[in-house]
């Protein structure tokens, strides 16, 4: 891999962002606007006096660890249908860019977006709900992890499914992520959902980051077991779309679809 | 442009593409059926032929875009697949049908661009080009304000970031009126003789293959047809220009369809 290729696709996907409004909104607008929304949704339940349930600090964590998941998500898919809305692939694919260099770079511009975001949410959430985010300590730096592959891997798959079968399927890089959502765990634990749903829960990394969330608000540590089983289904997902993204990118290239992805 | 000895095999070759039999079939439909050519170093050779004749699928898979079904390439003596990163840093592409973003300023494009080619100096090296070009004035502007001559501009200006030793054009002056057009094949000629380049290039104008190639290959339904100098060919086929060479070969094809 080449640092000055990844370097040059991440510096052009920030050029975009010194000047778009859409752009910007999409980072800040929206995580912003859950957060103050679910803020006093927290404010309100923790005003019925549910015992033992601090509400704030359970939705704030939830909300800004899943805005988390969901940038990083989405770093990678609008990465790939910029260069699909511009037309831009033979350009970008033309140059000796490695497909692997052009993943790393989107890899690379979550990274940007979820410590951007996190900051800013965390310091939002702080003022207004009097929610520290740093509550977590040191589990924040494998949580943020955990959710940026998560995230990616994710961004990959739908831009897999993309790439296939053209743009007619670019709502899944929006929407895919709210399927996952309600088997995540991220607003309540595993145990509330039947049995068969839970073992679909267990299934995805992010389950194990929402648990391990709400077991360090309620003890102050968390299990290792939970850190352990999140990165180890991460690794096992990313693996396996790493090399279904390859064998789509290679079927488009078979069949001559690259430069028809509109 | 510096190489390593290993490099050097292919310099001392005269031929920088070599096409082998390459076949490209989409389902039932061959768009490439057997092509077999090179491209000599230093050349301008048109790749003719009518629409739907295979000219883009050839260009596209010389550019590792499409996956030939069969057959080989090799440019700059080696395998175009296996070294791909060696092939494509040294060669570059251009066509009005493939525009560079236009949310991005002209001058952001051709950074983006030199770096992903790794240009040391990319300030200087636009800088060199967008005096060519005379696009300078073009460099602080949104891409999408950009008329048609200067998008050709500009996206030639991309062509050269690299130093390309070879380099693809397909229909350069498709869309330019005849004034543009005109000085556009002349900066071509101009890149050739001033850098030596070596241009693979298509066009629908005929008067203008003449006037700058120097060898023409004519394929039609993915074979060769025909090759040779604009001069060989327009007396071979015992015509005025390569116009009606071309119309010549062109309704060879129709009249075949309508008799199959």
């Amino acid at each position: 891999m080449k640092l000055h290729r990844i370097n040059a696709l991440v510096i052009r996907h920030l050029y975009l962002f010194q000047r778009s409004i859409p752009r910007l909104m999409d980072l800040f607008y929206w995580p912003i606007m859950e957060l103050v929304l679910w803020g006093f949704i927290s404010v309100y339940i923790d005003k019925l006096n549910i015992s033992g349930f601090n509400a704030v600090t359970v939705l704030m964590g939830a909300i800004i660890f899943w805005d988390l998941l969901s940038q990083s998500q989405k770093a990678v898919s609008i990465a790939f249908l910029e260069d699909v809305w511009e037309r831009n692939f033979l350009n970008i694919f033309v140059t000796p860019l490695r497909i692997s260099e052009f993943l790393a770079s989107t890899m690379l511009l979550g990274l940007f977006r979820i410590i951007i975001v996190g900051i800013v949410m965390g310091v939002l959430a702080l003022f207004m709900f009097k929610f520290n985010i740093l509550v977590f300590g040191l589990y924040l730096v494998p949580f943020m992890l955990n959710l940026l592959i998560f995230g990616t891997t994710l961004g990959l798959f739908t831009t897999a499914i993309i790439l296939r079968y053209g743009t007619s399927a670019q709502i899944l890089a929006f929407g895919f992520l709210f399927l996952i959502q309600p088997f995540s765990a991220v607003f309540y634990p595993v145990s509330v959902l039947p049995h068969s749903l839970q073992i679909v829960s267990y299934l995805l990394p992010s389950t194990y980051v929402f648990e391990g969330m709400r077991q360090v608000i309620a003890t102050g540590t968390m299990s290792g077991n939970l850190l352990l089983l999140s990165f180890l289904t991460n690794i096992i997902y990313l693996i396996i779309v790493v090399w279904f993204f390859f064998r789509m990118f290679a079927k488009v290239k078979e069949k001559g679809r690259l430069l028809k992805l509109d | 442009m510096c190489y390593n000895h290993l490099d050097l095999n292919y310099m001392q070759n005269n031929s920088l593409i070599k096409v082998k039999n390459l076949k490209k079939s989409f389902g039932s439909v061959v768009a490439v059926d057997g092509l077999s050519f090179s491209v000599e170093k230093g050349s301008i050779t048109g790749l003719l032929g009518p629409n739907g004749a295979g000219k883009t699928t050839t260009i596209q898979m010389l550019l590792d875009l499409v996956t030939p079904t069969s057959g080989e390439i090799e440019v700059f003596s080696k395998d175009l697949h296996k070294d791909r990163e060696f092939v494509l840093s040294r060669m570059n592409f251009s066509s009005p049908y493939v525009s560079l973003p236009s949310n991005l300023k002209a001058w952001e494009n051709l950074a983006t661009f030199a770096r992903l080619y790794g240009v040391k100096d990319v300030k200087g090296k636009i800088n060199e080009l967008a005096d060519f070009f005379q696009i300078r004035d073009l460099l602080p502007r949104m891409t999408s304000t950009l008329s048609t001559g200067q998008l050709t501009r500009l996206n030639l200006t991309k062509s050269l970031l690299n130093d390309p030793e070879l380099l693809l054009l397909d229909e350069p002056t498709s869309s330019l009126d005849p004034d543009i057009a005109d000085r556009t094949i002349k900066l071509l000629k101009k890149i050739q003789k001033e850098k030596g380049v070596t241009i693979l290039y298509t066009s629908h104008n005929m008067a203008e293959v003449e006037e700058i190639c120097d060898r023409i290959i004519f394929i039609q339904k993915g074979k060769i047809k025909d090759e040779g100098t604009p001069e060989e060919l327009v007396k071979k086929y015992g015509h005025e220009d390569l116009n009606e060479v071309f119309l010549t070969i062109a309704r060879e094809r129709i009249e075949s369809n309508q008799n199959s």
